[in-house]
């Protein structure tokens, strides 16, 4: 197959398939290769040594809550040991947002790409302010934590189980008109998602509860987002390791370095240090405050949503900064370096066409476009939480390392 | 002196922007220097050969544009540094209420004009090769202005297009017209019943010119680039447009401007020639070929007087001036004050100086071609490579003559000299105002008594063109410049002044 | 080759690719026109350049 086949046959894959929110379950009893003390992160893999601060604070928050240790001198002895087994999520099937950090005890979202029998997993989403994925553990986190796990998961799985699945990407079509792009803005997404599975909850849950975890995904802002990366992770699954296409499957960073996959390559991780992020800043914040670009959420770029559909949601400038024309821009520069367009995100102000698809390492690297991010910042200390948002780039340096390995992958 | 270097990093400029915006700000006094350039290597090195480097300048990469100024003090310095930087981004600024966005890539633009037919490429010649070959794959006839395109890829792109049916024009083509439209630095002519084919550059401008002035206009000019007709190139898209517009309903006369064919190429050309009903006039800077296909004129003026005729079924008679009358006042007047004298020509067009030196040398003897001769006559393509690395092209920016010129005069080199020849070629996207730029520098040095010499202009333009070309002649006039509007005329004039002993045969031929 | 088919028979659409003055006189000429924003391919990188073209056959 030539590349230009390759890159149709991966994509094609990608288009075809779907996203159903199918159930919720415990990490260790759907995660692959989750041993006692597997602690799962965002982005390419990373050593302790080099993990930053947000993310060393989220597992130590996973490990008080798993009942490993109680304090982060425990946690460091526990990591410096090797005693914990640290792995990237991507490598199992996995995902989260900022550090992303997975544990055998958390509940997941299971996603289901129906139409290539791909499952993929993430985290129930905590909320925006102090959560655990920024970093915080203190008592107040535990507690939401716990909750989450042990309430709010078995009733939504029961919610869930009742609705025979939520439909992600139809809500994800539907939000995309609505002035969402799915990674920073979700207020139409989460909506459509509450509203779907409002009757549901009612039905199998006991009036309390239910208000509460109405109330609780109503406010989280952005629930939903942790069930669309599972989703979009499942999506791009799909067009994984696909023999000579240039297609990027997967943009992740770890806070530490910025990674992307190709199809063509397999498993290959090509990275970069992560770049800091241009943004507006919260009262009281500014870029000396700020930790380098973090989380799998990128995963939202890498299908055609985030920045990559701002033309139909500037109101996200309000958020990130820039004007409305910006975020227009924006999405046709995207298509530059994309080699195809979404047959179902489709974007009303330009024309309805799909949101670009396919960023091709060669596109990348011919026209020194790298993809886009919109994306929070967070504080380089653990536990502050988001302190502002902005953009920032996937590093040319992944691509063009992709690009020889491309090149060379014949020869060994 | 102060020197002050910024860097903006990420950025991309044209070299013509950033060379125009750098000529503007150093006119004024107390600015000995302004270099603005993209970091690249070769410009890294350019900047070290004229000893502006800077510790600050070396870190700038590819991407990166290095404004280097050299002021009287350091506040002029930074402000001048200041006022580059706005000027560049003002350019965008005012387009910030509509969106305009600007395609990357070939495919995107092709996303917002689906059915273009022709690309115009301006870029630097490195790459130019590159991105017209992509153009052909997409089915796009190629409007090529770049220069500094290798031979072979110069023959592999034209064979390219031409088995796709496509026009290749260039490369260093710098003006073609196209069902009426200008592209490059084009003149404002009317359409009209003849066809051109041309290198192209300041020849074309000249021929469609005096085509105007003689009431007739162009159906198309299709430029060929200057190495099209050699046996390398074969004259692949000479031949190819030769067929294009003998087939074309439009085009009544064809003319036919090069340097002097090779020998098999001619062969190919009369061949097919031969076959025409159009009747086809050539023009090879006064090389003359043994056979009889082509009508075959001396002088760009000649071409152009004898394809009107044509077209108006007459024959042409060629005569050493229009306006003989006029000439023998002017030699009148001026005497022999400049008969033996040396004859300095600075040209801003390749094809008009050397249609002017073969003219003058037939008279004068040898005329060289570039400074370094010091003694005896020169007649100077300032628009030649060595003379524009690092500065745009003179018809652009003409203040490159005025510095020779003064040059010349500090190193005494006009001190035996008896006429200055220059042109001035108008048109789109030349220098708006030549005139004024030229008759400055000519009354400095007067004044200073450095330079007794006549000056004679050659002015090619219309009365459409941007520059209004009446005025630029009244400018030249007042100054007391002779101006014609005829290459040849001006350089047989000139032959006239520094070698009185031709006269009787001019003035004899012209009565 | 059919001579209605070539360039001087068709009103031209153009894309430029460089000096943005070229883009601005055919504007004014009421030409289709679009500008592109061109820069160097691969920032300029000669070594990157040929890794493309060395894929470019291959696709």
């Amino acid at each position: 197959m030539s590349i230009d086949e390759a890159n149709k046959t991966c994509l094609q894959r990608i288009q075809e398939s779907t996203a159903v929110w199918s159930d919720i379950k415990t990490a260790k009893d759907v995660i692959p290769g989750m041993t006692q003390r597997t602690v799962l992160h965002a982005g390419p893999p990373v050593a302790w040594e080099h993990m930053c601060g947000p993310m060393r604070g989220s597992i130590t928050g996973a490990c008080i809550y798993e009942g490993w240790a109680s304090t982060p001198e425990e946690v460091e002895q526990l990591a410096i040991s090797g005693e914990l087994e640290f792995d990237s999520s991507h490598h199992r099937n996995a995902i989260g947002p900022m550090s992303g950090i997975i544990t055998p005890s958390m509940e997941v979202n299971v996603v289901t790409n129906t139409v290539h029998g791909i499952e993929t997993y993430s985290t129930l989403y905590m909320g925006i302010g102090k959560v655990l994925r920024h970093g915080a553990f203190d008592d107040e986190v535990m507690t939401k934590l716990r909750w989450m796990n042990k309430e709010l998961a078995p009733l939504l799985k029961s919610a869930l189980g009742r609705a025979g699945g939520i439909d992600l990407k139809s809500i994800v079509a539907q939000a995309l008109q609505m002035g969402d792009e799915l990674h920073n803005r979700n207020k139409a997404s989460n909506a459509l998602l509450l509203t779907a599975l409002v009757q549901h909850l009612i039905s199998v849950g006991e009036k309390n509860e239910v208000v509460k975890a109405i109330d609780f995904i109503d406010k989280a802002g952005h629930f939903i987002l942790n069930a669309v990366m599972a989703g979009s992770k499942g999506m791009l699954d799909a067009g994984s390791n696909i023999e000579n296409s240039t297609i990027v499957t997967a943009l992740a960073r770890n806070g530490h370095e910025t990674g992307i996959r190709v199809s063509g390559l397999g498993d290959r991780w090509f990275t970069a240090p992560a770049p800091m992020i241009e943004g507006v800043y919260f009262p009281g914040f500014g870029p000396e405050d700020a930790n380098p670009d973090m989380g799998d959420s990128a995963i939202t770029e890498t299908i055609g949503l985030g920045s990559f559909a701002m033309a139909g949601a500037p109101a996200v400038v309000e958020y990130i900064g820039g004007t409305a024309k910006f975020a227009m821009e924006t999405t046709l520069k995207m298509y530059e370096i994309t080699v195809g367009e979404h047959e179902t995100f489709k974007l009303p102000p330009v024309n309805f066409r799909g949101t670009p698809l396919g960023i091709d390492i060669r596109k990348v690297v011919e026209t020194g476009i790298t993809p886009v991010i919109n994306t929070g910042i967070a504080c380089k200390r653990p536990g502050v939480g988001q302190i502002g948002a902005g953009l920032t780039a996937a590093p040319m340096e992944c691509f063009t390392a992709a690009l020889e390995a491309f090149v060379l992958r014949n020869k060994s | 002196m102060a020197r002050s270097t910024h860097i903006l990093k990420s950025s991309y400029f044209d070299s013509v922007v950033l060379m125009r915006v750098a000529s503007q700000l150093k006119k004024q006094d107390d600015i000995s220097e302004v270099a603005m350039f993209m970091g690249t290597e070769g410009n890294h090195d350019l900047l070290a050969q004229v000893g502006l480097t800077t510790v600050k300048s070396r870190e700038a990469g590819p991407q990166d544009l290095i404004v280097i100024v050299v002021a009287d003090s350091e506040e002029r310095a930074e402000s001048t540094t200041q006022d580059a930087l706005s000027m560049l981004t003002d350019r965008n600024a005012g387009q910030d209420n509509e969106l305009d966005y600007r395609p990357r890539t070939l495919d995107a633009a092709l996303g917002f004009l689906p059915d273009a037919n022709l690309a115009a490429l301006s870029i630097p010649g490195e790459f130019a090769a590159r991105e017209a070959s992509k153009c052909i794959d997409k089915g796009l006839n190629v409007f090529l202005f770049s220069d500094n395109v290798a031979l072979a890829d110069e023959i592999s792109l034209k064979n390219k297009a031409r088995r796709k049916n496509l026009l290749f024009m260039g490369p260093d083509c710098g003006t073609a017209y196209i069902n009426g439209v200008g592209l490059g630095f084009a003149n404002i002519i009317k359409s009209g019943r003849i066809g051109c084919i041309a290198a192209s550059g300041t020849g074309l401008q000249a021929v469609v010119c005096e085509l105007d002035r003689l009431g007739e206009g162009v159906s198309h000019a299709i430029g060929v680039g200057g190495r099209d007709l050699s046996s390398e190139v074969g004259g692949l898209m000479t031949t190819y447009s030769l067929e294009l517009l003998e087939q074309d309903p439009a085009t009544e006369v064809i003319i036919l401007l090069s340097k002097p064919p090779s020998a098999d190429v001619v062969e190919a050309l009369e061949a097919l020639c031969s076959e025409f009903s159009t009747p086809v006039v050539s023009c090879f800077q006064g090389a003359e070929l043994p056979g009889n296909t082509f009508i075959q004129t001396a002088t760009l003026d000649e071409a152009a007087a004898t394809a009107v005729c044509r077209v108006n079924g007459r024959e042409h008679v060629p005569v050493p001036f229009n306006l003989p009358d006029r000439i023998s006042d002017l030699l009148e007047e001026r005497g022999n004050k400049a008969a033996g004298k040396r004859v300095v020509g600075l040209f801003t067009g390749g094809t008009l100086a050397k249609e002017a030196q073969l003219l003058l040398s037939k008279e004068l003897g040898p005329v060289a071609k570039s400074f370094e001769e010091h003694a005896g006559h020169i007649v100077v393509d300032l628009g030649d490579d060595q003379y524009t690395i690092g500065r745009p092209h003179p018809m652009i920016s003409p203040e490159i003559r005025t510095e020779k010129l003064i040059e010349l005069a500090e190193t005494g080199d006009l001190a035996d000299c008896g006429v200055v020849l220059v042109d001035l070629v108008l048109g789109k996207g030349s220098h708006l105002d030549p005139a004024q730029e030229l008759v400055e520098s000519i009354e400095t040095l007067r004044k200073r008594r450095e330079l007794s010499a006549e000056i004679v202009a050659v002015v090619i333009g219309t009365p459409e063109d941007p520059q209004d070309i009446a005025a630029q002649i009244s400018v030249l006039d007042a100054a007391g410049i002779t101006v014609f509007r005829s290459n040849s005329e001006a350089a047989r004039y000139v032959a006239m002044l520094a070698a009185p002993a031709c006269r009787e045969n001019y003035m004899k031929e012209a009565s | 080759m059919k001579p209605d088919q070539s360039l001087l028979q068709q009103p031209i659409r153009v894309i430029n690719i460089g000096l943005e003055s070229f883009s601005e006189d055919l504007r004014k000429a009421e030409i289709p026109v679009i500008q592109m924003d061109w820069r160097p391919p691969a920032g300029g990188d000669l070594r990157l350049v040929a890794l493309l073209d060395s894929l470019a056959e291959e696709a």
